[in-house]
């Protein structure tokens, strides 16, 4: 029993440490780290959501209308 | 007001989906790099039509139980907003495809046009827009409604094995595909990021709820119109 844990305490480590020099083998992907520091990000959040809110007034004005439209004809 | 609740609720989770889409931390992962971020959205089109063709195909099996003409505008407008969904999913594909496959990975054009995933979706589209033009052709309402829920049942079958089975069978650069872990070491939804998953989820929702949204304003419109028709 004692072996078996050993021998799974050994693979285990093992395999940390291929997972560490896999890692380090490894540079890291480029990722918009600047637009993120500077902050710029935050313009595009901005627009995005203008847009969306854009959007949505516009189906709610549209949902109005029908609904309006709808107590007309009964 | 109380009716209008899942309203509001899409609102609030697409506001969450951008503002969180946008600002929280994702996996840095080779090629994909930040357009990963395209999950919440290029996703959750294809979602959102699934969806919305599921509640079509519904309706259409309702329509042939019944014979109840509201059923089939049910079916016809779902089906319409998802096929909407379809083609946007589909142009924000391309566009992602554009700089992930074709500039990073540098595949060529024939690479591409041999690409299941999309030549599966194409198909599953083209049916449905053969749906529309089935639609369009008949001038006698009830033929028109009862071959069409017929097909419709046809169309959405059709959706599984182009969409869904084919590119897993044989293989493609879209992640989720036996191929993707060779050359594309993109997303896989095994071990999709608990990070992506905070947002995507939320944002399946929220788009899916506003293209109900769209889809029952349509419907009440087409209600309208038809009211002489339906006499009820």
């Amino acid at each position: 029993m004692i072996k078996i844990v050993r021998k799974l305490q050994l693979l285990v480590a093992c395999l940390c440490c291929t997972a560490i020099s896999f890692a380090q083998g490894t540079s890291q992907p480029d990722m918009a780290d600047v637009m993120r520091s500077n902050g710029k990000i935050y313009v595009v959040v901005a627009v995005c959501l203008t847009i969306l809110i854009g959007l949505f007034i516009y189906v709610f004005l549209l949902d109005r209308k029908i609904t309006r439209l709808e107590k007309n004809k009964e | 007001m109380q009716k209008n609740w899942w309203k509001i609720l899409s609102f609030l989770l697409l506001v969450y989906t951008i503002v969180g889409g946008f600002l929280l931390d994702v996996p840095r992962l080779f090629i994909l790099n930040e357009t990963i971020r395209n999950l919440y959205f290029h996703v959750c089109m294809w979602f959102g039509m699934m969806i919305l063709f599921s509640t079509s195909f519904v309706y259409s099996i309702k329509y042939l139980r019944g014979f109840n003409l509201r059923n089939d505008i049910y079916a016809h407008q779902y089906a319409a907003v998802g096929s909407f969904f379809g083609i946007l999913g589909y142009a924000t594909g391309t566009i992602w495809a554009n700089y992930t496959w074709v500039t990073d990975q540098s595949q060529s054009l024939g690479n591409i046009l041999r690409e299941p995933k999309l030549i599966g979706a194409a198909i599953a589209l083209l049916i449905y827009g053969a749906y529309f033009v089935l639609r369009g052709s008949f001038t006698d309402m009830d033929k028109k409604a009862r071959v069409s829920a017929v097909y419709n049942i046809f169309a959405f079958a059709m959706l599984f094995p182009s969409i869904w089975i084919i590119p897993r069978l044989v293989g493609s650069l879209h992640p989720g595909s036996p191929g993707s872990e060779s050359g594309n070491p993109a997303l896989n939804f095994k071990d999709i990021d608990g990070r992506l998953r905070l947002v995507f989820y939320p944002a399946i929702i929220g788009w899916a709820l506003l293209g109900v949204w769209i889809t029952t304003l349509k419907i009440r419109l087409q209600l309208i119109k038809d009211k002489t028709l339906l006499h009820d």
